[in-house]
């Protein structure tokens, strides 16, 4: 069943919870997101009252504000039909996570989980709810695709994407070694250890040189650009980019971290 | 051992320029995941036992004084005595109180991390009885005076010339001029060696992969034999166990097993499983005079009804670390405790205090591969973010991250706040990077910029671009 259909007939009413990288770092994806959603059928609003899902502060153990940010997302969010994020991690963190937080508070939690249950990644919004099954772009390119970890451990995005790509005309994808290995971004463990997070990401590196595709894509940009800066400090031939920029077919914009040459 | 956990950092950056060590860990991961993967794909019911395994796990904990007090009385009606242990100290006197009693001068152990735990060998050592390793790779590493760095490969930090080395400086009464170019030559020489440790030793001791209520039976899973070895030719066998490997039945027992070793190795079975039941009785062909189980609590309990009880269902099978990148990257001596990985960074501020090993739950990229190969379905990382909130309320975690995560936490709960400063930061940043869409270096960033560029933002915040955009199409 899609989305549509859901809601009798009238178009799902999407809103885009856009991560604060892609509102920070790349505009571009959030682009390519409403991009995407809008040729599938869903209106989609941006509420202006969001910022980030929490992660920062989940990850290190601080629950208050953990708590406060998730109840500021669901008031700006729950009217929506669903919820939509360009990341894996960040949408499993609405989906996996905020019901816990209130543990305790049955009205709050109750609130949490109904909104939880509309929570979804962009790509596999795409195809597991919204039915897609192809897109229209073309880009004459080779690819290679990392599996960020929440994304694929705790919402099973693996197949969505590649099918998808797949669906494009030009585009050639070559699998990495180790794809479902941790890429060593890690949130704020990048920079509280940063010299395992650097040996991590080195390994990551070496495998994606190896595949010897002209980009890197994957699904979520605090290892996008993890694994951006280093290539480029490498000095490493592949470019980067979130594949909804790729599926959206908006390749236009440099890549993330900049041209290789 | 001496936990020295609060020195990670230190042993991390030793560990990343260790050439040697790097190599071994690449073993680890190529070793470990595949076979674990094949193992665990060719049977089709492996999912659905891993959910039986945590049930059994699950149950038992909930019940456990009823099957502890089971298992003493099955234990006891064997002819075996079972002893309680509070503490690491209550242990380790139990253990000597039985060898002095037997006036024993040397024990054999069979690889046991419990023991690693309450530091028997040292102690044992100060009493002038001598422990002698018998697994390969402890005795390998009792050799060279080390602490495990796997739980279940002890050694796995070394490479085969170490060992010959090693071989080399100590068993000096072999010919100079031996072949031990085969890490089957090793093992022989190993094997040779011990053969005679057997014979003279009065006391074998080892740990236990499950005790079962239902027979009061100690069950120990090993590849070698040397387990079985070390528990019949000793005239006592002490088992030391810490109170959660209880099962109820045998049944269950082989549930778990059938998880265990695929988890581990890759094997469907360990090649020895052996079951011990009491002291020999008068119609067996073998078997010790004197049969004790020491249970011990060192801190269990107290994991009991709280957040951390489910690390309890762990079956110590190491395929957490077998798939913990971090684990990969240092080894598992930097961990500075004697729990490594995943496994560890849970229980060792349980066991220790988080005050006293906060690095360990905090050095995780919370991959969740751990989580998603553990046999026993334990929600590692979720567990080392509980850790990360006790240390965060009780004001353990650096101050530097403290302040900038508060300062992050005050705008990010003002979206108004929020919105005006990144608007003015992020095209600033952009301009600073310019046509190169990087940055090379940026002050207070050098934790990322060391080691990578930064990636620049693109300009105005998609917000900022989205309401212009919006304004300008708006009918
Ligand atoms: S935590 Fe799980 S994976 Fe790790 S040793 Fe224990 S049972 Fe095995």
């Amino acid at each position: 069943m899609t989305g549509a259909q859901e809601t009798n007939g009238s178009p799902p009413h999407v809103g885009l919870f856009v991560t604060c990288l892609v509102d920070l770092f790349r505009p571009s994806v959030g682009f390519a997101s409403l991009k995407l959603l809008e040729n599938a059928g869903c209106k989609v609003d941006v509420p202006n009252a969001q910022t980030c899902c929490g992660q920062p502060a989940y990850n290190s153990g601080d629950r208050k504000d953990t708590r406060a940010i998730a109840e500021q997302v669901i008031e700006a969010f729950e009217a929506f039909d669903y919820v939509v994020a360009p990341s894996g991690s960040c949408a499993s963190m609405l989906r996996k996570h905020y019901p816990g937080l209130f543990d305790g508070d049955p009205k709050w939690q109750a609130r949490a989980q109904s909104f939880a249950a509309k929570c979804h990644e962009l790509v596999s919004f795409l195809t597991d709810v919204m039915g897609v099954s192809s897109v229209d772009a073309r880009l004459e390119a080779s690819v290679t695709y990392h599996d960020s970890c929440s994304g694929l451990r705790e919402l099973g995005v693996k197949a969505q994407p590649r099918a998808l790509l797949a669906s494009m005309n030009g585009i050639q994808l070559k699998e990495m070694g180790d794809s479902e290995v941790c890429c060593g971004f890690g949130g704020t463990f990048c920079v509280k250890y940063p010299d395992i997070s650097n040996h991590i990401v080195g390994k990551k590196t070496a495998n994606i040189e190896a595949a010897e595709t002209d980009l890197l894509l994957a699904g979520d940009m605090g290892c996008l650009m993890n694994m951006a800066g280093k290539l480029r400090r490498q000095g490493a031939a592949t470019e980067v980019r979130h594949v909804a920029e790729v599926l959206a077919g908006l390749t236009d914009t440099p890549p993330i971290a900049g041209r290789a040459k | 051992m001496q936990l020295t956990s609060h020195k990670f950092k230190s042993h991390v950056s030793k560990a990343l320029v260790d050439a040697q060590l790097q190599k071994a860990l690449g073993n680890v991961e190529k070793g470990f995941i595949d076979k674990r993967a094949k193992a665990a794909g060719a049977l089709p019911e492996f999912e659905s036992l891993r959910d039986n395994a945590k049930a059994i796990k699950d149950h038992t904990l909930a019940n456990l004084d009823l099957y502890l007090e089971t298992y003493e009385a099955r234990v006891t009606a064997a002819g075996g005595t079972v002893h309680w242990a509070e503490t690491a100290a209550d242990a380790r006197n139990i253990v000597l109180d039985i060898c002095k009693r037997r006036g024993a001068r040397t024990v054999t152990k069979g690889k046991s991390m419990i023991t690693e735990e309450i530091g028997l060998n040292d102690f044992l050592s100060q009493h002038d009885i001598e422990p002698v390793e018998t697994d390969l790779g402890e005795y390998i590493i009792q050799l060279r005076g080390e602490h495990p760095s796997h739980i279940i490969a002890p050694a796995v930090h070394l490479n085969k010339d170490q060992v010959e080395g090693d071989f080399r400086r100590v068993h000096t009464h072999l010919p100079e001029f031996r072949d031990l170019t085969e890490p089957t030559a090793l093992l022989s020489e190993a094997r040779e060696v011990l053969r005679q440790r057997y014979f003279e030793a009065d006391v074998g001791i080892t740990g236990a992969n499950f005790l079962v209520a239902e027979t009061g039976s100690s069950v120990i899973v090993t590849n070698e034999g040397n387990g079985d070895l070390t528990q019949t030719l000793g005239k006592v066998h002490v088992v030391v166990a810490s109170i959660e490997k209880i099962v109820p039945t045998l049944e269950d027992t082989s549930q778990i097993l059938r998880v265990l070793a695929r988890s581990a190795t890759g094997q469907d079975m360990s090649v020895y499983t052996t079951f011990s039941t009491g002291p020999k009785r008068p119609d067996d062909p073998d078997g010790p005079e004197e049969y004790h189980v020491i249970l011990l609590d060192n801190g269990r309990s107290s994991m009991l009804g709280t957040e951390y009880q489910d690390m309890l269902r762990c079956i110590r099978c190491g395929a957490c670390m077998n798939h913990c990148p971090v684990y990969h990257a240092v080894g598992g001596h930097a961990y500075g405790s004697v729990y490594p990985g995943p496994m560890g960074a849970v229980l060792t501020p349980s066991l220790n205090g988080i005050d006293k090993a906060g690095h360990l739950p905090n050095a995780s990229t919370f991959c969740g591969r751990c989580e998603a190969v553990c046999p026993m379905r334990i929600p590692l990382p979720k567990m080392m973010r509980h850790w990360r909130e006790q240390e965060f309320e009780k004001h353990l975690s650096a101050r530097a991250s403290r302040y900038g995560l508060g300062l992050w936490a005050f705008f990010a709960r003002r979206p108004k706040l929020y919105r005006a400063a990144v608007s003015l930061a992020m095209p600033l940043l952009s301009r600073l990077a310019g046509k190169r869409h990087r940055l090379g270096a940026l002050p207070l960033a050098g934790g990322w910029t060391d080691h990578r560029d930064l990636p620049a933002p693109e300009g105005p915040t998609f917000m900022q671009q989205y309401r212009k955009h919006q304004a300008s199409h708006r009918p």
